[in-house]
């Protein structure tokens, strides 16, 4: 491939997603208002999808404001980390066999050094606000994507055992026959669960948990920096969902009658919905059953997965 | 490939004297990230992507959150950050500083007189990495995991519950139940 192509693919692929993050703004509101019998956004445009357009302009023109207690730099930088890693972490995601910003051979590892980077975000807009009820929010997001990444990590090497190979392309090529669904449903299970507390959504929003903590870690952010941890929150659920979708559901594979990228794209918004469809349904744990349930059930399950995936690995393979 | 090693180095080397040198202990690990994900380029342009993404895993992104997370729970306020400038006086530094650089210039001297050795240009194959850890060092890994195992035990009795006292209405409720 030349230079000029992998420009194009980058900005591409920046592109497009961005334009997702925005959309969900309005796919999230809409289907909130279907599943819970109200009208939700219906005054600008069509549908009211120019609700994207308003809530965008609107977060710009307002008000900048950088809290004179707080930390300047830190705080500033902090909103800045959340977006950059999620965007970081799409490098190595196959939309098509030729639509890769990155095959890199530690692909899925890429993946999870890139989102452990993304509690700096939590951790830093809460300590720099100086808030008493953003640092609660920063300390529980610190403690819950700590744990949960631990066992979110060990829920994918199963795949990874299957397939022998970190790189993403592989991992797809050698859903063929079978989707690792079929193999690794309890893999799948667990990822999705940290999945979900890694971007911090409801249920699993307590970081944040306005009924308690205000707004949590970004109760000081205003105007576009805001934004950013908004846009960051929807680029993760994007994220999580496209990596679902490329280790357990076939990636870009499909019946002939669509192009691969339509099957990826079907696929991951299947999960995005599913995202949805969780934060209308489920109430939010309490911040100890959370951790309990993290530490004591779903990590020694992702080790028994493990084990047995491996084990069974070993006799397959004589 | 021998520049990004030399950016990535000096990148590293001025992230580390940031850490020594910044009075608010959370500015400090800042750089302390900064400086592991420098190392982690170190690791990336010799040829070895699969150190370089754990030293991000395990330094950047947990060890450091660890670190953060216990500064965070002292609340060191301005005071602390005072104290420390008052410990950063330059009669304090100075001396052992030029010491330092009269070694490094030494150690810079005999570098270049010696021959040099060639970068390594092959990226390490990820399976060789398990091969070795399990084959030729598994001791070594095993005593590793003695050492953990100990550490946890430790954890695990400093952290145990205390006998609960209770008072003695409350005890016979205990009982009662």
């Amino acid at each position: 491939m030349t230079v000029m192509q992998h420009v194009w693919i980058v900005l591409g692929v920046l592109f497009v997603l961005l334009n997702i993050a925005a959309g969900l703004i309005w796919v999230e509101r809409r289907m909130l208002a279907m599943w819970q019998d109200r009208l939700g956004p219906n005054r600008a445009g069509p549908l009211g999808i120019l609700i994207v357009l308003a809530d965008t302009l609107k977060l710009f023109f307002k008000e900048d404001w950088i809290p004179p207690f707080a930390d300047k730099w830190v705080f500033i930088v902090a909103p800045a980390v959340v977006v950059g890693s999620v965007l970081m972490s799409f490098v190595i995601i196959p939309f098509t066999p030729q639509i890769i910003v990155s095959d890199l051979n530690v692909g899925i590892l890429f993946f999870l050094a890139m989102s452990s980077l993304g509690v700096y975000s939590i951790v830093l807009g809460g300590w720099a606000s100086n808030n008493k009820y953003s640092l609660l929010g920063a300390m529980r997001g610190a403690s819950q994507m700590i744990a949960y990444e631990v066992f979110m990590g060990l829920s994918l090497m199963g795949v990874v055992m299957l397939t022998g190979s970190f790189k993403l392309g592989d991992i797809v090529n050698a859903q063929k026959d079978m989707w690792f669904v079929v193999k690794q449903p309890l893999g799948l299970i667990l990822f999705f669960i940290a999945g979900i507390a890694e971007t911090h959504r409801l249920p699993f929003d307590i970081p944040e948990a306005e009924s308690e903590l205000v707004a949590g870690y970004h109760s000081e952010y205003s105007g576009m920096k805001f934004g950013m941890f908004f846009i960051g929150e929807y680029l993760g659920i994007t994220l999580i969902s496209a990596v679902t979708v490329t280790m357990f559901f076939g990636g870009w594979l499909g019946w002939s009658f669509l192009p691969p990228w339509a099957w990826f794209f079907l696929k991951t918004f299947a999960f995005i919905l599913f995202f949805i469809l969780l934060r209308a349904s489920l109430p939010r744990p309490r911040y100890d059953q959370l951790m309990e349930t993290g530490w004591k059930i779903l990590l020694p399950l992702a080790l028994a997965n493990l084990m047995i995936t491996g084990a069974v690995a070993l006799l397959i393979r004589g | 490939m021998n520049y990004l090693f030399y950016i990535s180095s000096i990148v590293a080397i001025a992230a580390t004297v940031m850490v020594i040198t910044r009075h608010q202990p959370v500015h400090a690990l800042l750089y302390l990230v900064v400086s592991f994900l420098g190392v982690a380029m170190i690791f990336l342009s010799l040829g070895a992507p699969f150190v370089a993404t754990l030293e991000i895993i395990l330094y950047a992104g947990a060890i450091i959150v660890l670190f953060i997370f216990v500064v965070m729970m002292l609340n060191l306020g301005r005071e602390s950050a005072i104290q420390e400038k008052q410990w950063m006086q330059p009669k304090t530094w100075i001396g052992p500083s030029i010491l330092t650089a009269i070694l490094l210039g030494e150690l810079l001297v005999l570098l270049t007189m010696g021959g040099s050795v060639p970068m390594p240009q092959q990226t390490v194959d990820l399976k060789k990495i398990p091969l070795s850890l399990y084959g030729e060092y598994v001791i070594a890994v095993e005593l590793t995991g003695f050492l953990l195992m100990a550490g946890i035990v430790g954890a695990a009795h400093i952290g145990r519950h205390k006998k609960k006292y209770l008072h003695r209405f409350l005890k016979q409720e205990e009982e009662a139940v």
